[in-house]
C-alpha cells in the first residue's frame, strides 16, 4: 500500500493530500478496493479528473480510486443520440464521438477534460443552465456499484429517490459505474455569437435576465478590479444554434478538427508556453491593466460565428492558464443568489473585495434556475464565480473576507456548489441546505453505504 | 488516539503540514512538539508513556485553542504494529508531511562492566526501532515524491569511545542508516536530516556519568531542529558549536584515543 501513496492537488493548486491511489480496472477492482478500506480502517473517494477546484477529489491520507481507467464508450446510436459509456470518460471523448454525427453533449462545463462520473457528483451546470438545467437532467440511466458491493441501475423513475441523490450526491452514495445519455441534435458546428458590453452590475444582471430567453447561452465577463460607477461592468457573450440551413455545410464545421483549439497563437506561438507570460500580470495592477484593456475592447458591439469547442471550453484556451497564479495556486468562490437580491448581495461583495485589496482577477456571471435534485446548488436567479490568487501572505485576509461573503450570500437566500467551493463550513452548509435535505441525504448514505467507507475530504469538512 | 476533536480539515486557506513524533513524550520531544505545534503543524505524537503523553497533548492543543495534537501510545519495539499504526495516524492527520524519529534510551554500564541486555535494549529501541518507523515512512514519501525524515542520532555515534559501546554503536548506525535513506530519497524530493545533539538537559542527561559541558535546553534543540528543517539540511549539530568538537574528536588518532578515559 505504501508504494501507491500518491501526492493529489485540487485543479487551481493551493491544496495538497497525499492519498493511496488506486486505478481500478473493473467494477470487481473497485469492490476490492472497498473491502481493503474496510480491513485497514481507511475511506475511499473516487477521483475522475481532478478538475475541482476545492477538496471534492481529495481524501488525506485515505484510499482514492482513480478512475480514468474506466474510460470506454460503449454504446453511440446516432439515430437517437442516446450514448453510453463508463465513468472515466470524459466530456472531450463524448463531443468528439457524437458532434461528427451532429449531436452535442446538451450540457458541459467549461473545460472539456471531466469526467462523466465526476459532472454527475457535482451535477454540473454549463452556460444554458437557464434553459438545459443540469447535467442529470438528461441522465436516461446510470449504474453504480454500492460499498456493500451491490451494483445498482437508476433511471429517473427506477430507484428515483438514488438517482436524484446519486447525481450531486458529491460521490459519497456509491460510484458511477455506467452512465447513459440523451444529446442535443444541431444542425451546425458553429453557433451564433453576440458580444457586447456591459456598463456596470446592473446591466451585467439585466443583460443576462433579457437576453436569455433569445438565447441557448448566456455568459458574462465581469471585470472586479473597476469601482465606483462602473462596478460590476464587464461583458456579455449570449450565443445561439444555427438552424438547419443556416449553415451550407454542417458536415464540414462538424468535424473534429474544424472544432479543436489550435495549440499555437498565429501559427507560431505554443500555447504551452502562454502561463509563463501571464505570470506577471497576475498582480492588483497587472489583472487592472489587462481587464481596462479587455473591457475597452468589448466596447465594439459585434456577432460572430464560433465553433461549439472554442465558445464553451475557454478553460482549456491556455493550457496549464492555472500555474500562472504562483507558489500559493487560486481558489474559486461561487455563490448563486435569487434575481431580486443578486445585486445587493454582489455590489457589497464587490465593494468589500476592493476594501480589503483582494479583488478576484477573474469573475464569471450565469443565469439558471432550480433543479430537483437533492444536493442542489441551483436557484433562480444567476451566479458569479470569482477567481482569487492565494499567496502565503493574503490566506487569513482572504479567509476572513470569504467568510464575510458566506454570511452575506446566506442572507440573500443564496447557494453554493461543491465543485468550487473551499472554504465553506459545515454550519454554512446546515443554513442553506437545511436540517431536512441533509438528514435525507444521511439516511439514503446509511442505506447505501451502512460502514461509512465513502468519504472524502469534502464531505468530512461539510457533513463530518 | 486521544479524545482530542478531530483536527480541522485542511483547506487551501488554511493549509496543514501534518507530522509524527516517535517518542514524543519529554525531553527534545516534547520541545520539538511545542515548537512545531506552534509554527501550525497538526501532530501525532507517539510514547509508551499515557499519563505524560496526555498531558503534552492537552499542553499543546490549549496553547493553539484547537486540536494540534494527537496521542498515540505505542512502544517502538513493537514493530509488527508499525505499518497498521503508521496507516491510522496519517488517515487521522489528513496526510504526512514529516516524520521525527526520536525515541532514544541510554544505559551507560560505567567504564568497566559490561551488559548486554542494556546494549541490546539501546539497539532495539534506537536503531531497530527507527528502521521498523522509517522503511514503511521511506517508501510512502519515495513514493509520493515529497516529505522529510528527521532522524535524532547523536554525537555519541561520531566516536566509538570507553563509556557506552552501546549507546555508540546504536547511533553511529543510526547515522549511516540515515545518511544511506538520505542518498536513496534526495533524487524522490524527500530530505532526510540526521540531528546530533550534544548535552542536552533532559532526564537521559541525569544518567550521564562525567562533565556535561555546553548542556543546552530541550526548547533550543528544538529551534536549531526546526530552523534546519526548513533549510532543508542534511546534518544538524545541536549545539551547533558540537560540529567543531566532533570534528576535532574525530581525528584524534586511535593511538592516543585508546588512551583517553572518554
Amino acid at each position: 500500500m505504501q508504494k501507491n501513496f500518491t501526492q493529489l492537488e485540487n485543479f487551481g493548486h493551493s491544496l495538497r493530500a497525499p492519498a493511496y491511489l488506486i486505478k481500478p480496472a473493473n467494477n470487481g477492482e473497485i469492490y476490492s478496493a472497498f473491502q481493503l478500506a474496510k480491513k485497514t480502517g481507511l475511506t475511499v473517494t473516487a477521483r475522475g479528473a481532478g478538475r475541482s477546484y476545492n477538496d471534492a477529489a481529495l481524501s488525506g491520507g485515505g484510499i482514492v480510486l482513480d478512475m480514468r481507467g474506466m474510460n470506454a464508450i460503449t454504446n453511440w446510436d446516432k439515430s437517437t443520440g442516446l450514448i453510453t459509456a463508463q465513468s472515466g470518460a470524459t466530456l472531450e471523448q463524448v463531443w468528439q464521438k457524437v458532434e461528427p454525427d451532429g449531436w452535442w453533449p446538451p450540457v458541459v462545463s467549461g473545460t472539456m477534460k471531466t469526467t462523466l462520473g465526476g459532472c454527475l457528483s457535482a451535477n454540473i451546470h454549463g452556460k444554458n443552465n437557464f434553459k438545459m438545467g443540469t447535467i442529470g437532467e438528461h441522465v436516461v440511466e446510470f449504474s453504480a456499484i454500492l460499498p456493500t458491493g451491490a451494483e445498482i441501475t437508476c433511471t429517473p423513475k427506477k430507484n428515483a429517490d438514488l438517482f436524484h441523490a446519486m447525481i450531486s450526491g458529491l460521490g459519497m452514495l456509491g460510484i458511477f459505474t455506467s452512465i447513459t445519455m440523451q444529446m442535443k441534435r444541431i444542425h451546425s458546428g458553429l453557433l451564433t455569437v453576440d458580444a457586447f458590453p456591459v456598463q456596470n452590475l446592473h446591466g451585467q444582471l439585466s443583460s443576462l435576465l433579457d437576453g436569455a430567453p433569445n438565447h441557448d447561452y448566456i455568459v458574462g465577463w465581469m471585470d472586479c478590479i473597476a469601482g465606483g460607477k462602473s462596478l460590476g461592468r464587464g461583458q456579455i457573450h449570449a450565443a445561439r444554434y444555427l438552424h438547419e440551413g443556416e449553415d451550407p455545410n454542417p458536415r464540414e464545421t462538424m468535424q473534429i478538427e474544424n472544432q479543436i483549439l489550435p495549440p499555437r497563437i498565429f501559427g507560431v506561438f505554443p500555447k504551452s508556453m502562454l502561463h509563463y507570460f501571464m505570470s506577471p500580470f497576475m498582480n492588483n495592477f497587472g489583472t487592472w491593466g489587462i481587464n481596462t484593456a479587455k473591457y475597452v475592447a468589448s466596447l465594439r458591439r459585434h456577432t460572430f460565428r464560433q465553433p461549439h469547442a472554442a465558445f464553451h471550453f475557454l478553460l482549456d484556451y491556455v493550457p496549464d492558464w492555472e500555474f500562472s497564479y504562483g507558489r500559493g495556486g487560486l481558489i474559486q468562490y461561487q455563490s448563486f443568489i435569487p434575481t431580486e437580491t443578486a445585486e445587493s448581495a454582489w455590489a457589497e461583495m464587490l465593494k468589500l473585495s476592493q476594501k480589503y485589496g483582494l479583488p478576484a482577477y477573474l469573475g464569471v456571471t450565469k443565469r439558471h434556475r432550480p433543479d430537483k435534485f437533492l444536493l442542489t446548488h441551483a436557484v433562480d436567479g444567476f451566479s458569479l464565480a470569482m477567481d482569487f490568487k492565494v499567496t502565503n501572505n493574503n490566506r487569513a485576509k482572504l479567509h476572513g473576507m470569504l467568510q464575510e461573503f458566506d454570511r452575506i450570500v446566506l442572507q440573500a437566500g443564496g447557494r453554493f456548489y461543491f465543485a468550487k467551493n473551499s472554504e465553506t463550513t459545515s454550519e454554512t452548509v446546515k443554513r442553506f441546505y437545511g436540517e431536512e435535505t441533509i438528514a435525507k441525504f444521511k439516511k439514503l448514505k446509511k442505506r447505501t453505504d451502512p460502514n461509512g467507507l465513502l468519504e472524502s475530504d469534502l464531505y468530512r469538512r461539510l457533513f463530518g | 488516539m486521544s479524545d482530542s476533536p478531530r483536527p480541522a480539515q485542511a483547506t487551501p486557506l488554511n493549509p496543514r503540514r501534518r507530522g509524527i513524533i516517535i517518542g514524543a513524550s519529554d525531553g527534545i520531544g516534547a520541545a520539538l512538539a511545542h515548537k512545531l505545534a506552534k509554527e501550525g503543524y497538526t501532530l501525532a505524537l507517539l510514547s509508551r508513556r499515557k499519563d505524560k503523553l496526555d498531558a503534552l497533548c492537552a499542553e499543546v492543543n490549549s496553547f493553539a485553542n484547537e486540536t494540534r495534537a494527537l496521542a498515540y501510545i505505542h512502544d517502538v519495539t513493537n514493530y509488527d504494529e508499525v505499518p497498521a499504526l503508521l496507516t491510522r495516524v496519517v488517515a487521522d492527520l489528513g496526510g504526512l508531511d514529516l516524520v521525527v524519529y526520536m525515541a532514544g534510551v541510554n544505559f551507560p554500564p560505567g567504564l568497566t562492566s559490561y551488559s548486554f541486555e542494556d546494549d541490546r535494549k539501546m539497539i532495539e529501541v534506537n536503531l531497530i526501532g527507527a528502521m521498523a518507523w522509517l522503511t514503511p515512512a521511506a517508501e510512502m514519501f519515495q513514493s509520493a515524491k515529497t516529505g522529510q525524515i528527521v532522524g535524532i542520532s547523536s554525537v555519541a555515534g561520531d566516536r566509538g569511545r570507553i563509556g557506552n559501546p552501546g549507546y555508540n554503536t546504536s547511533k553511529a548506525a543510526l547515522s549511516t542508516y540515515l545518511e544511506a535513506l538520505r542518498n536513496r530519497l534526495t533524487r524522490h524530493g524527500v530530505n532526510v536530516l540526521t540531528v546530533k545533539p550534544g548535552f542536552v538537559k533532559t532526564d537521559m542527561l541525569k544518567a550521564a556519568q562525567g562533565a556535561t559541558p555546553f548542556a543546552i535546553t530541550p526548547e533550543k534543540a528544538a529551534d536549531d531542529i526546526y530552523k534546519a528543517m526548513l533549510r532543508r539540511k542534511q546534518l544538524v549539530y545541536t549545539a551547533p558549536l558540537w560540529r567543531w568538537i566532533m570534528l576535532i574528536i574525530q581525528h584524534i588518532p586511535s593511538v592516543i584515543f585508546r588512551r583517553m578515559s572518554f
